[in-house]
């Protein structure tokens, strides 16, 4: 017996060798050393497989989210209280943010949607179609109470607001294109599977994490520094999803009203909005004739819409072969078919090469299969041109619209929800008893419009 | 005290508009639902490495969005020679067959080895120290049985939309498969 193991020894150590000298094939051996048979009753150990986190947990996540959304709107429109809307913000932060790390979040989720309409063999979460709808149908009807106090990535920043400035309204206007170009982005790359951007490049996940890129890290750390003094920038000039709800809250049934009887038109709340989402009252002109020029100026940015949209969809079809190397099928064909390509050195295995070596075996399947994923992404980055186009356009013809309000009253698209307008306002503090009602100011008058300087004459 | 203002017309063309904005918004939604409803499933898929496809690249150890990578060595004991001098814990030309630090392969001492009998030994990972690093995982396929392969930990990976190892994975190694059955562990034929 002792001889049949020493036997056995040996052939292991000469095994061991030739291996050594000609192991450096890539062909993997299976068994080349039988399993032994052992004489002292060991019992071979199975392979452990830790679980993953119970399916049945994602419903309560998502009973979470329609909970919090509902909590949300009883907070902001019943009991207008910003005491409330912070708790709940705070609880967001603490299970959707650091508990659940900042995943699923309804930022994403619209990628994953996209995903699931154009790939039929990718089964969407459950948990990412209802964050993904849960908050825009609320939005429909009563705002952005999501946003509010169910985001953790908008509680976040919210928490950090230390001194708002006031962003001039060329700039926050021009940035507030930016979620719209981002949210196209990432619905033509996740409908086409090549990237998740939106996920890829959230700064504040990595926060939640504690854990991540140092690059990503960063960012988040630099988002929180600015939104000290900034309010919610990701939200306001960044946020994919933020977009959405921005047009579902156009169109909400429920809106936030900063008086909860009538404005004196005081100004005291124009201040109290961080994200200088409160518009002041204006009177229309009383004579529309004054305004043939920005009539004529509108006429012509309505005529330049369709243009825009056909630039920009000339241009995204340009741009296919740089987005397409976010694919990485793509960008391994391109290295594999690049004439410039420096031989790797034998014997040297980096990623690199190997991912070469693996193009090699099979070039023909790995170039259809690029050629492929490029076609896809051809006709999404047209669709994509052309909804930056529109998006741009869009952002012109609106700027160039004239709305009279009589009110101090909140932006439809840009207000959060916060409620921190509403304690500002005397008529509430004479509703919740704060002050007496003979103290309310008396009711300024609407200011007239400013109008264009060529058809002032006229009237 | 001042007068409230007068409130105008009961539904002006704007709330009416509103109105039906939402409606279609409700629709789309809707649709939307109609159409996803055959593709959303609560049974959901999660990241895996085909062992077979691995090339032991190393990035495993650094790419995922977790700082200790949530893919760790797995071992299919039933495939293990229980070699003595085991070619995916020892450094080539070791000083010595025993279990000093100088002598292993594992960058953070993640193997456990064991004495069962003359001449076996058992190599057990200790998955809290594991960083994927696929350094045994090379040594055990090339030289050995094969029975230290990757694997994503379930209990870690976070599943993220898009693997960020996967993404650069060289093998193309990383799939989505059922949460029912969420590992592709070797196994043995017998």
């Amino acid at each position: 017996m002792m001889n049949q193991v020493k036997r056995r020894k040996e052939l292991r150590g000469a095994a061991w060798l030739w291996a050594l000298g000609w192991g450096l094939g890539r062909s993997v051996a299976e068994q080349r050393f039988p399993p032994p048979d052992f004489e002292s009753g060991y019992q071979l150990p199975l392979t452990q497989t830790p679980a993953p986190r119970s399916l049945l947990l994602q419903y309560v996540d998502v009973g979470i989210l329609a909970v919090a959304l509902a909590l949300a709107c009883y907070l902001v429109y019943r009991r207008r209280s910003r005491t409330g809307v912070l708790a709940l913000s705070l609880f967001s932060l603490v299970y959707f943010g650091f508990y659940r790390e900042g995943c699923i979040c309804a930022i994403g989720a619209p990628q994953n949607v996209a995903l699931a309409l154009f790939d039929s063999t990718y089964a969407l979460p459950l948990t990412a179609a209802a964050f993904f709808l849960l908050p825009l149908a609320v939005a429909l009807f009563a705002g952005r109470t999501f946003c509010a106090a169910v985001c953790p990535q908008g509680a976040l920043q919210d928490l950090v607001l230390l001194r708002p400035v006031k962003v001039p309204a060329w700039l926050e206007q021009g940035l507030s294109v930016i979620p719209f170009i981002f949210l196209g982005a990432g619905l033509a790359l996740a409908a086409t599977g090549s990237a998740f951007v939106i996920c890829r490049y959230d700064p504040f996940v990595p926060l939640f994490r504690l854990s991540g890129s140092f690059m990503l890290l960063l960012a988040g750390g630099l988002f929180l520094l600015l939104g000290m003094f900034v309010g919610r920038p990701y939200c306001r000039f960044l946020c994919p999803y933020g977009a959405l709800l921005r047009l579902a809250s156009i169109v909400s049934k429920w809106r936030v009203r900063i008086t909860p009887d009538y404005c004196t038109r005081c100004q005291l709340c124009e201040t109290s909005c961080p994200f200088g989402a409160i518009r002041t009252p204006v009177a229309l002109p009383a004579n529309p004739l004054a305004l043939a020029p920005e009539r004529k100026r509108l006429g012509w940015l309505v005529l330049l819409l369709p243009a825009l949209v056909a630039a920009g969809a000339l241009l995204g079809s340009r741009l296919t072969p740089v987005a397409a190397k976010l694919h990485p099928t793509v960008a391994l064909a391109e290295s594999y078919l690049d004439p410039h390509r420096a031989p790797t050195p034998p014997g040297v295995q980096t990623p690199e090469s190997l991912a070469l070596g693996r193009a090699e075996q099979n070039p023909t399947e790995l170039i259809a299969s690029a050629l492929d994923v490029r076609r896809r992404l051809g006709t999404a980055m047209v669709w994509f041109g052309g909804w930056v186009g529109l998006v741009i356009g869009v952002k012109l013809i609106r700027l160039s619209i004239r709305s009279g309000r009589t009110d101090f009253e909140p932006d439809r698209a840009a207000c959060f929800a916060c409620a921190r307008c509403y304690l500002h306002c005397p008529n509430e503090r004479v509703r919740l008893g704060l002050m007496p009602a003979s103290e309310l100011p008396a009711i300024q008058p609407l200011p007239a419009p400013t109008l264009p300087q060529t058809g002032s004459h006229t009237t | 005290m001042n007068p409230p203002p007068q409130k105008t017309s009961p539904l002006s063309r704007r709330q009416f508009f509103r109105a039906g904005a939402r409606v279609a918004g409700m629709t789309g939604m809707g649709l939307l639902c109609g159409i996803l409803a055959p593709r959303a499933s609560a049974r959901t898929t999660v990241w895996q490495i085909d062992p077979a496809k691995c090339l032991r690249c190393g990035r495993c150890a650094t790419e995922c969005v977790l700082t200790q990578s949530a893919v760790k060595c797995f071992h299919t004991h039933a495939f293990c020679g229980y070699c003595q001098l085991c070619t995916g814990y020892f450094v080539p030309e070791p000083n010595g067959l025993n279990t000093a630090a100088e002598n292993q392969l594992c960058p953070t001492a993640a193997i456990r080895r064991t004495y069962i009998e003359d001449p076996y030994y058992e190599y057990a990972i200790d998955e809290t120290l594991c960083i994927g690093c696929a350094k045994c995982v090379e040594g055990c396929n090339r030289f050995g049985n094969g029975s230290l392969y990757l694997q994503v930990s379930q209990d870690h990976c976070l599943n993220c939309n898009e693997c960020a190892i996967g993404r650069v994975c060289p093998g193309d190694a990383f799939r989505r498969i059922p949460i029912d059955h969420p590992y592709l562990l070797k196994t043995t034929s017998h």
